[in-house]
């Protein structure tokens, strides 16, 4: 049994299946991130005054990684370009910048996850807050109850809506001695913090899946998929063609949550 | 339940390559779209009669609040302990089973009866196609539901139970209920999504790219046309509830406040949340699914009944393109509607009136095609076989369904109706006596095909009867007690509100509505016996009905009745080419009273 047009293209739609598929495939992704976006625009208008924060994640970071990912779209390109031209020796080479560029994005969100998770609010008992990272901590907590000290980088404010806003005034950095007696609670900067948090972990962390999926499919196009090479290019060039669709869609919704994220 | 062949463990999946391969790779990982069809439909008619038992244990408590359940209730003492103790239904535990009866009835019974099971094994064949265009995906779609089946099967078993938050999950309540039910079901989702997802991807492929040569668009049978919109539908509106699923997931795992408000009290405790989410955002994104998915339901139950019409009336249907434009319309006009399920939310009567002129506007495309259907009959020297009867049920029935509709679809006569048993009425009667009756009518209609040969007519008879009847006795009543103002998803079925317990109370429930509990009951119960003979008529019809005497014995146009019976690995003998449209019965001057659409002018 054959199944037609695996292959060559239906000649009245222009199309062989999978890229079709493909294309269905990220009309239902766009349904699935559009849900996601109008939840945080939803979250966001509704949020009281002041409260919704701004200048929480790091612009140059965000920036150099959403250069990363414009790179690896290029290099997508170029990859399937060059499986057009049959020249397989620079498909391997270009696959294998996407993949090393896919991993930079990976390392480099894990790098802003990390610096979030270590990221204290911590309400003080004479109603100021401090914010910032350890240094050192040597506190326990038995009984919800604070012993021992700890040195946080970061500020103490006196009215919690500072916290918020830290875009005009960049958060003093100075080594605070914290005694676990001051410490009325303290909470990490994790998706549980804020409800921008919750949108920011969720949002950025499905699409981190959708980039490691993507990278998990390019990797093995690139190393033991490429096998098909020898034995139907075609095929293996319409492979390269739809894992690059997907690739490259991965790549818009970054480019939506970079500024949705970071800038506004 | 469950006990049939596909539980079986998985490390065979490699087998499923090899052509002249045995048990497993023929039934268990098949690729080859029949197959999967039939595990879809075994599968789901298992749900299925697990939802009614539910249902059944739900009437009982209704009808007898806090008396042990006859028959089934030492099971379920002895399954699920604590929440059944002595064999009686604790109002947890019905929370438990309301919420699940409804998941199981939507999301595993009925839709991957009516788009996995039917739409996986006759859209290939009434394209012409010798399978979907993505096998693998298609098998990896219904593993996908088994999978997200099991979970949701499962969590019956674990400490605290089911999900009791009813089938829409609405937050707080879904969050605050400090069992990890929800959190199954939000993973079941997951995981039924996904497969939904797969099969629309599919679906649309399929029909989109392997139509056989002359199959043009205005070719093909309407059940493809209903199956290409269901898929559309399915692929663009469950992603959103897959979004919703995930925030939940991370508010119940995570503990985010999506769904949470500033402020949130839970047992006359401030919850330690940071707030700041909304409860309305997930009635949005679950309705933005789950209206559509009403259209899900229907759409395929008036595929199956439009074929089976134009080939019991031995006419054309009447109206074909209205027919095909009405269900392109509903299927655009189904993504704004949702929010007619959230009149009394508080969302604003300026947003209520924009959703109740477009739910009114859906009604015509529905009408358009009830209509059409209808006038096929008019002049028709009508076969009444078994498939014929559920089908002309079914017209009125989603007629009364759909009109009842109306007042619903109001904002100000839903004030007084919303959350009432008139509600509950209303939506079973499209689904239960609709579309759970032109899937009866497929399965009569069909199984010559799949198994070459027929399920008895005696009995067909019986279980069409037995069903209609008692159908209506358990779904009229209700419009009544609704009326009367008895509330949904009352453990006690409302003796609380009953004069009985309240004398004096203005607006409490009559003895007479009250009463009308054990009738339905009792209408239950029977329907439960006439399924009987359908269930024996199914499998001993496989080895023992009468063998066909053609590959086509309804003498039908469609495409799939010009293949061998069954139908082998590949669909088609010799390659298909269509010449014809899809109905060609009693056309003037022709030997047959039917021309197949592959039959040369």
């Amino acid at each position: 049994m054959n199944i037609p047009y695996t292959v060559t293209a239906r000649p009245d739609t222009g199309l062989y299946n999978a890229k079709l598929g493909i294309w269905l495939f990220l009309a239902s992704e766009v349904m699935l991130f559009g849900a996601l976006f109008s939840s945080y625009i939803l979250l966001r208008v509704g949020s009281q005054d002041g409260y919704w924060p701004h200048g929480w994640l790091n612009i140059p970071v965000g920036t150099v990684n959403t250069l990363v990912l414009i790179t690896s779209s290029i290099t997508t390109v170029m990859a399937w370009a060059s499986c057009k031209m049959s020249q397989f020796g620079r498909f391997k080479f270009f696959h294998a910048c996407t993949l090393l560029l896919a991993l930079t994005f990976v390392c480099i969100k894990s790098y802003e996850y990390h610096d979030k998770f270590t990221h204290f609010e911590i309400t003080l008992k004479d109603g100021t807050w401090a914010d910032g990272h350890f240094v050192e901590n040597h506190l326990t907590k038995a009984n919800n109850a604070y012993t021992g000290y700890a040195i946080l980088k970061g500020h103490i404010v006196q009215d919690r809506k500072e916290l918020f806003d830290v875009r005009e005034h960049p958060a003093a950095h100075k080594e605070i001695r914290i005694e676990g007696a001051q410490i009325q609670s303290m909470e990490r900067y994790g998706p549980w913090h804020h409800t921008y948090l919750a949108i920011y972990f969720t949002l950025t962390g499905l699409h981190a899946l959708h980039v490691i999926g993507g990278a998990i499919v390019i990797g093995f196009l690139w190393g033991p998929g490429s096998r098909l090479w020898k034995t139907d290019p075609e095929r293996f060039t319409n492979r390269i063609e739809i894992s690059g669709l997907f690739w490259h869609f991965v790549d818009l919704v970054w480019i939506f949550l970079f500024p949705v994220l970071y800038l506004l | 339940m469950q006990s049939d062949a596909q539980t079986l463990p998985y490390p065979h999946a490699h087998e499923a390559r090899h052509e002249e391969a045995g048990f497993w790779s023929t039934y268990v990982f098949s690729t080859d779209h029949k197959i999967i069809g039939i595990q879809y439909g075994f599968t789901a008619l298992c749900f299925l009669l697990f939802g009614f038992f539910l249902m059944l244990m739900m009437r009982w408590q209704i009808a007898h609040p806090g008396q042990p359940v006859p028959v089934a209730g030492p099971l379920l003492a002895s399954v699920l302990g604590d929440v059944a103790a002595k064999g009686t239904i604790s109002p947890d535990l019905y929370n438990s089973f309301g919420a699940m009866h409804g998941t199981i009835m939507v999301f595993m019974a009925i839709v991957p009866l009516a788009f996995g099971a039917f739409g996986n094994y006759l859209v290939p064949l009434q394209i012409g196609a010798p399978d979907m265009a993505f096998p693998r995906v298609n098998m990896a779609s219904y593993q996908f539901y088994f999978i997200g089946g099991m979970i949701m099967f499962v969590s019956f078993f674990i400490p605290g139970g089911a999900a009791q938050a009813g089938w829409t999950s609405y937050p707080p309540l879904a969050e605050a209920i400090p069992t990890n039910g929800q959190t199954f079901w939000l993973i079941g989702m997951i995981f039924l999504i996904t497969s939904s997802l797969l099969g629309a991807v599919n679906f649309i492929a399929t029909v989109i790219q392997l139509r056989a040569p002359g199959m043009t668009w205005m070719r093909l049978p309407f059940f493809v046309w209903a199956q290409f919109v269901t898929a559309f539908l399915l692929l663009l509106a469950f992603p959103p509830l897959e979004a919703a699923g995930v925030m939940q997931l991370m508010d119940k795992v995570a503990h985010t406040s999506f769904f949470l408000p500033t402020g949130l009290a839970v047992g006359g405790k401030l919850a330690q949340v940071s707030g700041g989410g909304s409860p309305l955002l997930w009635q949005h994104l679950f309705w933005f699914l789950a209206h559509p998915e009403v259209y899900v339901l229907i759409l395929p139950a008036m595929g199956i009944v439009a074929e089976i019409i134009a080939n019991n009336t031995r006419k054309p249907l009447w109206g074909y393109k209205s027919l095909v434009y009405s269900a392109l319309t509903i299927g655009f006009l189904s993504f704004i509607v949702w929010a007619h399920h959230m009149y009394l939310t508080g969302m604003g009567t300026k947003i209520a009136t924009f959703f109740q002129t477009t739910t009114m506007i859906i009604s015509i495309p529905s009408v358009i095609i009830l209509t059409c259907m209808f006038i096929s009959l008019w002049g028709g020297s009508i076969r009444f076989n078994t498939p014929m009867l559920f089908v002309m049920a079914f017209l009125p029935m989603f007629g009364i369904g759909g009109l009842t509709g109306l007042p619903l679809g109001f904002s100000y006569s839903d004030i007084h109706l919303h959350d009432t048993y008139y509600v509950i009425a209303h939506f079973h009667y499209i689904v239960a006596p609709g579309t759970i009756f032109a899937m009866f009518a497929g399965i009569y209609y069909w199984f010559p095909k799949i198994t070459g040969r027929m399920m008895s007519e005696f009995w067909g008879r019986v279980h069409f009867w037995g069903s209609f009847i008692f159908m209506n006795l358990i779904f009229q009543p209700m419009f009544a007690q609704g009326m009367a103002g008895m509330l949904r998803r009352m453990a006690d079925g409302g003796a609380n509100y009953s004069q009985a317990k309240a004398p004096g109370l203005i607006g409490g429930l009559s003895p007479t509505i009250m009463g009308l509990h054990t009738f339905i009951l009792w209408a239950g119960v029977a329907l439960a016996f006439a399924q009987i003979p359908f269930i024996i008529n199914l499998f001993w019809s496989i080895r023992h009905g009468r063998p066909v005497d053609s590959d086509n014995p309804w003498e039908a146009t469609t495409l799939e009745w010009q293949t061998p019976t069954p139908p082998p690995h590949g669909n088609f003998d010799t390659p298909v080419e269509v010449h014809r449209g899809p109905y060609e019965y009693s056309v003037p001057g022709h030997a047959q009273d039917f021309t197949p659409q592959n039959t040369p002018d």
